[in-house]
This record gives structure tokens, sequence and C-alpha cells, in this order.
């Protein structure tokens, strides 16, 4: 690709960037969200039309109009959100669009079998071609994907964060499919903004930042402190300095807590975890182990069938969100977009959305407009938003600074204890360091703080003590300073009851979900 | 405030060109119609003159203005009893049922109350009409809060068992002796009179006034705060501390009233309920909130335009021959362009809107609701 400038209104998205991918190369593309990473692999999927440049393929110009004619010219694109059709079967799906006739009228079943079974053997993943794909963990959605590139005979893959979705596990598996594909001669495009993957998987790497290409790196001769800095243009702190916590006492404690999942099974199961103030407790665990269900019940969103909940001296079991919210208890969710915000509200009223009732948000039954506006100015300020102003709304936002939204509104008020769901689940470096920060500090305010994280470095860089989940059970608690990676990850994947057994690595269909054959 | 103005604009643009395209399809068949009136020829004008004593009809006369705004009174109030709904994510179909429920009601409280003083005859029956109505909103919210029955579903069965119910009412226990067909008795003082020689009479001032009610309570407080985050997100609300199922049922039963009120009035001014009391208010009801864009403001101007259209309608029949049909002909087809609102954009080449908007169709396109959370 070669000088690709593309204008939206008030915006150039990529600023003359040039970018060369070899044949049997894994090239990653690393940027802070917004930088332009999407919009230059946009054009060469043929979603959009570049302003000026070209693309070159093996030398020749070519005019990608549209994504049909960027797969037939061996272009193929794993999205981060997989678009695959859940009730339908392996095979089907890999099939939809690229379908492989034995006549006219009907699919030829058989053939595409045996083509997706060889494919399948030859890059060292053999999946069920009739496994429905909404029993496959997502580690293997992610393979259908790719095999789906395959099939359709791609060279150059594009990646679109393809390890944001998984477990530590699945993404040494998937590092692997993909070094097998590039001995293979496919180009793998490799987009990410995790720092120690690219450093891990790529053969070069190019840094995009504010729609120009900042720098083109290979990993032998650059570290994680030299790509944060071209990535976000300035210096930054990689791992917050955590300080010395002084733990005090228990404020936030859970005692057999049982809690059951929506398909009526139980999920959390004798659950007792007590929460220092003053110290951040994390969960780490293996997606769908119990985890959310056991921060909605905490929380207050789900009810517990069984054990109890001690906010300081008071016990808070009974109580509805908006009591336990009262009680000193706050919670940053895991899906922002879904739980934390109403993007149509504005910025000011998504920061009151929890106390916009109470003084002096309200006088009586009406709303102080007055008031809101001038606490939402307030905060933006203190909370560094990066906002027009407060009466945009919020989806407008990008998703750092709606996060920031909901740390400003959570943070902001005295607190016991503080439950943290995924806190930088998507976010960019520069976000992400913020709202560390701001959990420390909350920490030696004396709060109690919850972590749960699907992000194995983040529990570790934050943790004083670290609860393993496994199968709606904590199976190990760890000192926060001297566990490792390895130790953590066996009793995620096993719940510590020797190697091997149901990982979620193990065979398609089985595991992750726990579900049994 | 340019910001503003713009954002208004934005707003506006759809259901203008809407029934701009709306008035054109009719035009055409206004101009076929020619083909069976008394000329029995096209005439590419007629439209023009079919549109200018539609016009003249609403608006030349004080007589026309007044019947108007008396057409429009029951439409502000479906409006803003399908409006509220949309605003917390509900859709309300049963303004129908709840206008026939508030109608019956007032009229048997009116019937009850014919030889008190006028202010509390009407009093009477006017409450009595908005407590019927929000029963009939109470009952589907309930049902959608506590079992995720879909109020859609509800609200269209509790529309044909309401007005069957009151139909064999009247023509049994409530038939009065002496009329030569089935219908309550009068109201008596409950009569809602017009004033001097108009139409108008004193449920306009209610209905017009529920306008700024509505705004005041949507926009400046915080139980309209609760509606609106229901309806844009109900998991977020839910997370925030809100309680979806009261504010369900709370709306439900808002819009019930609101659409009760408007049954209300027309029996009033009736001064019976009739056997078969045939209105199409409550159905209007969704065409005027959409059209509104489900804020307040909007549904009145719509209201009065719906109201202007009904009307004109007979001096244009008079003066044009156009069948009075054709308004309901223009009505359906604004419907059409509002909820297909990519043709019109298609049609005018204008680029997609901000997302904010359109989050009142989402309820609609919405086919079908999961069960609420508590």
């Amino acid at each position: 690709m070669r000088g690709i400038t593309k204008r939206y209104p008030g915006v150039v998205a990529n600023d003359h960037i040039d970018l060369d991918v070899k044949a049997g190369e894994i090239h990653a593309l690393l940027g802070e969200n917004g930088a332009g990473k999407t919009t230059l692999m946009n054009v060469l999927y043929g979603l959009a039309r570049p302003n000026e440049g070209e693309i070159l393929l093996d030398g020749q110009p070519v005019d990608i109009a549209d994504p049909a004619d960027a797969i037939s010219r061996g272009i193929s694109m794993v999205h981060q959100h997989f678009m695959l059709v859940p009730v339908l079967t392996v095979a089907e799906n890999i099939l939809l669009g690229a379908e492989t006739m034995a006549n006219p009228i009907f699919l030829d079943r058989g053939e595409a079998r045996r083509r997706i079974l060889a494919l399948g053997k030859r890059f060292g993943f053999e999946i069920d071609p009739d496994a429905r794909v909404d029993t496959l963990p997502v580690g293997w959605q992610q393979r259908v994907e790719i095999l789906k590139a395959l099939y359709r005979e791609a060279r150059i893959l594009v990646l679109d964060e393809p390890t944001a979705v998984l477990t530590p596990q699945e993404t040494v598996e998937i590092f692997a499919v993909l070094r097998r594909l590039a001995a293979e001669d496919h180009s793998i495009i490799f987009i990410s903004h995790k720092l120690y993957e690219v450093l891990e998987i790529a053969d070069r790497i190019t840094v995009i930042n504010r729609g120009r290409v900042v720098g083109t790196r290979l990993p032998a001769e650059t570290n994680e402190e030299d790509l944060a800095e071209l990535m976000v243009g300035r210096e930054v702190q990689l791992t917050v300095d955590r300080g010395q916590s002084h733990p005090a006492e228990p404020i936030l404690r859970l005692e057999g807590l049982r809690v059951r999942s929506d398909r009526g099974q139980e999920v959390v199961r004798g659950v007792d975890l007590s929460v220092r103030g003053g110290e951040i407790l994390g969960i780490a665990g293996v997606a769908g182990n119990g985890q959310d269900e056991l921060v909605e019940a905490l929380t207050g969103l789900r009810r517990s069938q069984s054990g109890s909940v001690h906010l300081g001296e008071k016990e808070i079991t009974g109580l509805s969100v908006r009591g336990r919210r009262e009680a000193g208890l706050g919670y940053v969710p895991g899906d922002r977009q879904k739980y934390g915000l109403v993007l149509g509200f504005t910025v000011a009223d998504n920061l009151v959305l929890t106390q916009y009732y109470g003084r002096p948000f309200a006088r009586g039954i009406q709303r102080n407009d007055a008031a809101i506006a001038e606490w939402a100015r307030e905060t933006i300020e203190q909370f560094d938003i990066r906002t027009p102003s407060e009466a945009v709304s919020a989806g407008t936002l990008s998703g750092g600074n709606q996060q920031k939204v909901i740390v400003a509104r959570e943070f902001n008020r005295e607190l016991k204890a503080l439950v943290l769901d995924q806190p930088t689940r998507g976010l960019d470096v520069g976000s992400i360091e913020f709202i560390h920060k701001q959990a420390i500090r909350k920490r030696d305010s004396g709060t109690a703080i919850l972590l749960v994280s699907a992000e194995l470095d983040e529990i570790l860089e934050l943790s004083d003590r670290i609860a393993v989940m496994y199968r709606g059970e904590i199976v190990g608690l760890l000192d926060g300073r001297s566990a490792n990676k390895e130790e953590i990850g066996l009793l995620m994947a096993t719940g510590g009851k020797g190697r091997g057994g149901a990982s979620s690595s193990a065979s398609p269909g089985a595991a992750a979900t726990g579900a049994s054959p | 405030m340019r910001a503003r103005l713009r954002s208004i604009s934005a707003v506006v643009v759809i259901p203008a060109l809407s029934i701009l395209l709306a008035l054109v399809v009719a035009s055409v068949l206004i101009i076929f119609s020619g083909l069976v009136g008394p000329g029995g020829e096209l005439d590419l004008t007629l439209p023009f003159v079919a549109y200018a004593s539609l016009l003249q009809g609403a608006f030349g006369s004080l007589r026309g203005i007044s019947n108007t705004i008396v057409a429009a009174t029951p439409l502000v109030l479906t409006g803003l009893s399908v409006g509220v709904g949309l605003k917390a994510g509900l859709f309300n179909i049963g303004a129908t049922g709840q206008v026939l429920a508030g109608g019956f009601t007032a009229a048997l409280v009116g019937v009850a109350l014919a030889d008190a003083p006028p202010l509390i005859a009407i009093g009477g029956a006017v409450l009595g009409g908005i407590l019927a109505g929000a029963l009939a909103g109470f009952i589907p919210g309930f049902l959608k809060a506590y079992t995720g029955a879909h109020e859609v579903v509800t609200t269209i069965m509790l529309n044909a068992l309401i007005q069957l119910a009151i139909s064999g009412l009247v023509n049994d226990v409530f038939k009065a002796q002496g009329p030569t067909f089935a219908r309550t008795a009068s109201v008596g003082n409950a009569v809602l009179a017009g004033l001097g020689n108009t139409t108008l009479h004193a449920g306009v001032l209610l209905a017009f006034a529920c306008v700024p009610f509505t705004f005041w309570l949507l926009w400046r407080t915080t139980t309209g705060f609760e509606i609106r985050a229901v309806g844009a997100n109900p998991t977020a609300a839910r997370y925030a501390g809100m309680n979806p199922r009261r504010m369900i049922i709370l709306t439900m039963s808002l819009c019930g009233a609101f659409a009760g009120l408007a049954g209300a009035i027309e029996i009033l001014r009736l001064g019976y309920y009739p056997a078969v009391f045939g209105t199409s208010i409550g159905f209007d009801g969704i065409t005027v909130a959409l059209l509104g864009q489900a804020h307040p403001i909007g549904i009145a101007f719509s209201a009065l335009l719906l109201g202007a259209m009904r009307a004109g309608a007979p001096l244009m029949q008079i003066q044009a021959h156009v069948p009075v049909e054709i308004i309901d002909v223009i009505q359906g087809v604004i419907l059409i362009f509002l909820t297909a609102e990519i043709v019109v954009r298609r049609v005018f080449r204008l680029r997609a809107g901000p997302v904010e908007t359109g989050g009142e169709l989402q309820t609609i396109t919405r086919s079908y609701g999961e069960k609420v959370a508590g």
C-alpha cells in the first residue's frame, strides 16, 4: 500500500500511509484506538475508497471495489466480532458465500467436509465440520473464521485484534496456527494494541499514530517502552507504580455464596472471600467460570441462592442495587455500552446516572440542571475526560473516554468497596494507565477493591492478592506480588487438579463452558 | 444556540419530507379520482384545487379553525399516549382500547352525575375516564413487567376485549329507554358544550395543557429521567439502581390515562355512549406520535396538522369533489414514509441521521421484548 490517504469530514484518518507486507510475513499494525488502523484495513478490504494512494498486489496496482473483490484477490479479514451464524454448523458457516455446489441446485457437502478437514489438518487444528458453532469455545470460533478465509484461498489475512477475546492458553494456540500459516507463505496483518503480543508474534511491526506511520521496527531491536512511546507520542508508564498497600480490616465479605445462571445451573458454588480496606483483590479465571454471576450477585443485579454478603458491619445480601450503592458499594461494569452508559444521553446525565435523585441534583421530584451541569464540568476536568462539553451525548466519545465517564461517576464519591469488572477492556495504553492509577489512588484511600479481569497481566499488575476461580469455586488464593503467570494459568485451566484434563484447549465442544459431553 | 437550532432542524426534516412525499403520492390518486368524478376526465390541476379547499376548510374561517382545534384535541392526547410509551421503549398499540374504556367510564359517571352542578359532573366524568384508561394501560404494563408478555400483543388483544365487552354492556345492561338505537342514557350536566357559536369546549384546554405537563415530566423531573433511561437502555438503568419494572407499569398507566382522557372528552362532547363508538383516534395516535418524533411539542403540531385535514376534508369534497377518504390515504402514506425513513433519505439524498434520533423507531422495529429483570 503506497501513500494511502483517507479523509473523512473534519479528519484525516490515513495520511499518506505506506505499508508493505511480504509473503510469509506476520506484520503487526500497532496503534491506539482511533489511530487509523481500522480505516487502513477497510481500504485494503474494499470497505472504504482511499482519496489518494494505491494498492499494489504482487507489484501490480489493483483497484479493490468491495469486499467480494478483495476476497477474490485473496485478501480476507477476520473481524474482532465474529461474523458467524451461531445455530449453523462449522461447515455451513464456511460455505456461506462460497458455496461448493454438486450441481446448480444442491450443495456438495461431502466435498466441502473433505476440504475443511484437509485444511484443518494442514494447519494443525482439526475441527469437526458438523459441530454447531454456538457449542464451540470462543477460541475455536475464531479458528472457524480463519478456516473461512483459507477456504476462500486467502493469501493475505487481516486479523483485527484476534486475541482480545482469548485466554492466555488460547492465545498461545492461535499464535501457533498463525506461524504455521506464515510458514506456508501466507501473509498475515495482525492488528493489536497489546505490546508484548506484537513483540512475540510479529516479524515486523508498523506503528501508526494519528493517521501516520510513525515507525517500523523489528521485534529484535525494540521493546515495549519504545513501542508504547511511538504509539502514544509521549513517554508512557507501562506498569503502574503500585506502591505499598496498607490493608486494614476486612470490608467486603462473601460467605458461602451460591448463585444460579440464567439457565438455572449453579455457577457460583460456595464462594468465601474477604476483601480488606486498602487492598486490591484480583479474581482470575477463564471467562464463563462464574465471575459474571458472582459480580452480579455482589452488586444486586442477580439474586443469590444462599450465602451472605457483608459491607463493613452491614449485611447487604437482600438489598437492591440502589440500596447497595447507598451503603457504599461502587461498581464499574464489564460492558460499558450495555450496562455503564446510556449512549443517547449527555455526558452530564451519564455522570449522574446513579445519583440523579438525591441532593443537589434534584429538588423534590424536579431535576436541578444547573447543579448537574456544574458537577459534570468539575468531574470532566478532574478526570480529564476528553469531550467538547458536558452536553454532548456519551455515544460520541471514544471508548477510553466513555470508560472514564463511568470511572469518574463511580470513583468520585465516598466508597467502602469497589467492584471493577474488566475495567480496561478494549482500551488503549493511555487510558489503561489512567484507570490503573485511579484504582491505586482509590485503594490508598482505604477502599476495598475487587478486580475481575480476563487480562491476567492486569490482575498481576494491580492485585495484592489473587483468587483463581474455576467452575464456580475459588481454587486458589495467592499473594499478588509473588504469584507467577504459569502458576495462575494452570489453576485457571485445570482448577489445580492436575495437568491435562479439561482445559479450554483440549477439544472443541467440551471445556471452556464446563459443559458435560 | 446554533447547535440547538441545527438539532431541531435535523429532527423536523424527515417528518416534513414525509408529509411532502405523501401529498405528492396522494395527488396522483386525486388526479385519477377525477375519472369517477362528475367531470369524468383527468385534470392535472385537481390536486391543487383539492389542497386549496382543504386549507380553506381548515383555516379559512373562525368556524374552520375551531373545528381544526377540536379535531386535534383527542389526537394530542392519543399522540402523547403513544409518544410517552415510545420514550420508555414501549409501543402502546392499546390507545384504542384505552380510549373506549375512558369514554365508557366517563359516560357512566356522567349519567350518574347528570343532575349535579356542571363543574362536578364534568370533573367526575373526566376523572373516571382518566382512571379507567390508566387501568387499561396498567394491565399490559404489569404483564410486561412481571411476565415479559409483549405490550404489542397484549394491548391489541385488550383492544378487542374492551370493545366487545363495552358493546355488550351498552346493548344490554346500560341500554337507555327511549332512543331508537342502543346507547347509554344522556350525561346531562356533564356534557362538554361548545363555547359561543364555535365548537370549542373546555376539554381543548385540558388536552393542550397536557403538552407542557408531559414536557416537564419527561425532561424536568427525576421520574422522567428514569422513564427515558429505561427506554434508552434498560440494562444500564437497572445497573444504575433504577427499577425498570416500576417504570414500565407507571409509563403504561400514564399512556392509558392520556388515552382515557381523550375518550372521556369525545364522549362528553357527544353526550352519551353509542352502541358502536367507531373511532380511529387511538390508531391515529401512532401517526401523530411518530410524526411528532415522540416529542410533546412535535406531537401538538402533528395533531393540529391531522386535525386540520379532518376539519378541512368536507369542504374539499364539496368544492373539488375529492372523497374525504383521501385523508386516510395521506395519513397512511405519511406513516409508511416515517417508518421507512430510509426511502425518504434516498429520495432526497440525505445522509443517515445522528445516533440519537431513531431511538423511538427502534422501539417499533424491535419485534419482541425480553423478560424484564428486576
